[in-house]
């Protein structure tokens, strides 16, 4: 592969098939995890460390595993690195591994991971599989940053912590409960959509 | 814990449900929620596969404890859900291939809907006893089912509807999802 088809296969995951807004995968951990901006980063690097790990084993081994048991394997090693994020932010931090709670070890059945790994690792040598893995977990970071962060300013009034609009704020709560994460997402949904649409509508031929 | 069986079951089928208020399951939920005929055959063997697993987690929870190997606890549920998926899949495609069809590639993803290793996951770290758990799995996937048929009714109306093609799609099905959400919020409180 040359260069500029490495620089396109990052940025891939990033725009054209960003996971969150364009193929809506991974649902389940970006409506849950994403209630404050802090908590949507630590997840968004946690399934960082997992996607790239697995998609590089998966690639080193993708000859040597036969097609019939693939997914199986597939799973087996998600579900290993996973473990050792789950240990591994037990160790770092008590209170985020709290907050983040089952959340973590349901990051072996985000679809993203086991999506990448059957459709762009098993067919693709380790540094182009992992090169995408990591476009994908950058656009995946993208995506629950952009919820973590409306939702936070919305229901708390805070951004990362840090307290935007003084005392007279009325917080929004219904934002940080369940409700709000689908209609946050829905709203994010419908500006993309009316993007799209616009930049179709002025018939612009050059590509991004 | 000394949540009753009953309190554990409507408390997962209503207050906190698995779809709705935590989040899990989320893919079936708007992938095959378009058509109220598989949207039910969809939720009971989701069901299904969910009470297996989670009969199967709360020996091999016993068995990991014992030998002190709780850190292959998830790489273990994971397998077991998947062979329980392959099982309900062999016996659909036995006894009814037309729904097989129908659900095509939805029924294998069981095994990464969140919403199974969920309930394992769940049911471990809250400590719950053999009856508890069998009735935490029932109650989780019921409520499973009850998502994602309402749901399916609601967009099977829609379809007749004038919606902007803007919002038609993803978008139209989360803020669906969000104003179902909200209603289920109501029930807060019932079951402890």
């Amino acid at each position: 592969m040359s260069a500029p088809a490495t620089w396109d296969e990052f940025m891939e995951g990033i725009w054209r098939q960003n996971p969150v807004f364009v193929m809506v995968l991974g649902m389940c951990p970006t409506l849950a995890v994403t209630v404050s901006g802090v908590n949507a980063l630590s997840m968004g690097l946690a399934t960082l460390f997992v996607l790239v790990c697995s998609c590089g084993l998966v690639s080193l081994m993708r000859n040597i595993v036969p097609k019939e048991v693939r997914i199986a394997v597939y799973i087996v090693i998600i579900a290993t690195f996973v473990t050792v994020v789950d240990y591994l932010i037990q160790a770092i931090s008590l209170a985020l591994y709290d907050a983040l709670g089952a959340f973590i070890q349901l990051i072996v059945v985000n679809c993203i991971i086991l999506g990448r790994a059957e459709a762009h690792a098993s067919r693709n040598p380790p540094l182009p599989a992992m090169i995408n893995a990591l476009g994908m977990s950058f656009g995946f970071v993208i995506g629950l940053l952009a919820l973590g962060t409306v939702r936070e300013i919305l229901g708390a009034g805070t951004l990362f912590g840090v307290s935007l609009f003084g005392a007279g704020f009325q917080p929004w709560v219904i934002m940080v409960l369940p409700p709000g994460g689908f209609f946050v997402l829905g709203a994010w949904l419908l500006v993309f959509s009316w993007w799209a649409r616009r930049k179709a509508k002025r018939g612009s031929t050059q590509n991004a | 814990m000394h949540d009753s069986a009953f309190q554990i079951f409507v408390n997962a089928l209503l207050a906190n449900n698995f779809v709705l208020a935590m989040f899990l399951g989320l893919c079936p939920f708007l992938g095959v929620s378009g058509k109220l005929d598989t949207a039910f055959p969809m939720g009971v063997a989701t069901t299904f596969v969910m009470l297996v697993a989670s009969l199967c987690a709360y020996g091999l929870n016993l068995l990991l404890t014992a030998f002190h190997l709780e850190f292959l606890r998830l790489i273990s549920y994971i397998v077991i859900i998947a062979s329980a998926v392959q099982l309900v899949e062999m016996v659909l495609k036995k006894y009814s291939p037309g729904l097989f069809r129908a659900l095509g590639i939805y029924l294998p993803l069981i095994t990464t809907n969140c919403a199974v290793l969920g309930v394992a996951l769940f049911q471990t770290a809250r400590e719950y006893d053999f009856v508890q758990s069998v009735t935490f799995s029932i109650g989780g996937g019921a409520g499973f089912t009850l998502a994602l048929v309402l749901m399916a009714s609601v967009r099977e109306r829609l379809q007749l509807s004038n919606v902007p093609d803007l919002a038609q799609g993803t978008a139209l099905s989360l803020m669906l999802a969000g104003i179902l959400s909200l209603s289920f919020m109501g029930f807060a409180g019932l079951g402890g």
